[in-house]
């Protein structure tokens, strides 16, 4: 009985020492992949990149450099400037605490709440591509909800009408591989560029069909067969952040400015 | 007591862990659709084979025999682990795709299964060598039926391609039917070759 306890606690001390020897030490190395990686995905959702390209990491972030990234107000869709009325750099702020952060964020009673992640932040990043004449090419918004048993984050990126769908990707995301991991199968992603986000009346109509989207549906794709809980996890996240608790007020506040250019 | 080279090479076609003794078969499905994947989860397993096969072997003789197959799960657990982390760090792109399928090698029946027939009861080399051993039996299958996996589903080897354009890939193999082909004509061919493999009617 001794001995029995005595190897247990051998054993479990052993083996947690090199399971967080590694954790510990590799960590640095594995954030830089984790934040290289975002990048990446920002790059893809953007059309800069191909998402099978192979790029060295300097590539990488010499691409990056032609993403403008800000934060803006959730409430009324501003830029928010730091003290010395700058554009806050969204890449310098840990988002996850932020949307912790009881000060910070709001928490969403359940009817509003379709995306399912609980609290929203009060500000939130976008990144812009712009042409060189300065127009915004593609307005590129990290999103976030819950599928069938994970958060899936990820981008979705508007043309510069502020109404075709871009490109939608996927970074993080703990679905079903085969079944609802199929988010991230390039055929099915390619469906979403050039579908419509909004309706004539301008509310969030973009979603994932049950079964095969019918073909002169602007505003629907191909579910994902076996996983309608997170085909309907990624309609009601992309909806979510479309319409006025997500990135609704900001996208206003483009089109103000997109007439107002015009005229 | 069998040789060295017996204990090493055995297991690669003779009493190949996944044709003669059809373990870890689960694993041999998900992950041969691309040879890189393959390569990377090959080495993975023999590393956590030979790693946690000799761990178990040198503390064969202090193993109380109640708690014998927690203890084993521990370190087999606990060099997945490892793996996992140094893929992170330094294959991230691989590991996202392998994603949950480096995890499941904890419960890939050959490591508990070589721990159990094997390790428990012989000394640390031999332990070892059986670890790479059936290690380099479950990479043979595997990457067997990643390369015609990926040559037919995708008319490319390691991400080159190397069919030509005309040719018309065939989705069947990148699916789960392609792979369970393929192991039954491996183990066909296999047992062709050695006949004592096949079971007693």
């Amino acid at each position: 009985m001794k001995q029995t306890v005595g190897v247990a606690l051998a054993v479990c001390a052993a083996c947690s020492i090199m399971v967080s020897t590694a954790a510990v030490a590799l960590k640095p190395i594995q954030e830089k992949n984790r934040i290289l990686d975002r990048k990446k995905n920002i790059l893809v959702a953007a059309g800069v990149m191909d998402s099978g390209d192979k790029l060295s990491s300097d590539e990488v972030d010499a691409r990056y450099a032609q993403i403008e990234g800000i934060v803006i107000d959730v409430e009324t869709g501003e830029t928010v400037l730091d003290d010395e009325g700058a554009p806050l750099d969204p890449d310098s702020i840990d988002w996850k605490e932020v949307a912790a952060d009881p000060k910070q964020s709001v928490e969403l009673s359940s009817g509003r709440d379709t995306a399912r992640i609980r609290r929203r932040a009060n500000i939130r990043p976008v990144y812009l591509l712009r042409s060189e004449a300065g127009q915004i090419e593609r307005v590129i918004l990290p999103v976030r909800g819950k599928g069938l048993w994970s958060t899936m984050r990820g981008f979705l990126a508007l043309e510069g009408d502020l109404n075709s769908i871009g490109c939608l990707t996927f970074y993080e995301h703990g679905e079903t591989p085969g079944l609802g991991g199929e988010i991230d199968n390039e055929k099915w992603k390619k469906q979403w560029t050039t579908k419509l986000a909004f309706d004539e009346k301008g509310s969030p109509a973009i979603g994932v069909a049950k079964g095969a989207a019918k073909n002169d549906d602007p505003h629907s794709v191909d579910g994902l067969s076996g996983a309608t809980l997170t085909s309907d996890g990624v309609t009601h996240l992309v909806r979510f952040w479309l319409g006025k608790d997500g990135y609704g007020a900001y996208l206003n506040v483009l089109r103000a400015e997109a007439s107002s250019n015009e005229e | 007591m069998k040789k060295p080279g017996e204990i090493l090479f055995g297991p690669v076609f003779k009493e190949n862990p996944i044709a003669a003794q059809v373990l870890g078969i689960c694993s041999a499905l998900a992950v041969t659709t691309s040879l890189q994947k393959t390569f990377t989860m090959c080495l993975a397993v023999i590393f956590v084979l030979a790693g946690s096969n000799a761990a178990i072997s040198a503390i064969r003789k202090w193993i109380p025999g109640s708690i014998r197959m927690i203890i084993e799960m521990t370190i087999i657990a606990s060099f997945v682990i490892i793996v996992d982390q140094f893929l992170k760090a330094y294959a991230y792109g691989l590991s996202k795709e392998l994603s949950v399928f480096v995890g499941l090698i904890i419960t890939n029946c050959i490591i508990m299964g070589r721990a159990e027939a094997f390790a428990i009861k012989n000394p640390v080399n031999p332990s070892l060598l059986d670890g790479i051993g059936n290690g380099l039996g479950y990479s043979v299958v595997l990457l067997t039926i990643g390369f015609f996996r990926e040559l037919l589903g995708s008319g490319t080897l390691f991400g080159f391609s190397v069919l030509p354009e005309s040719y018309v890939p065939n989705g069947m193999m990148v699916l789960a039917p392609g792979a369970f082909f393929l192991i039954g004509l491996f183990i066909w061919g296999l047992r062709t070759v050695f006949p004592d493999q096949v079971e007693d009617e």
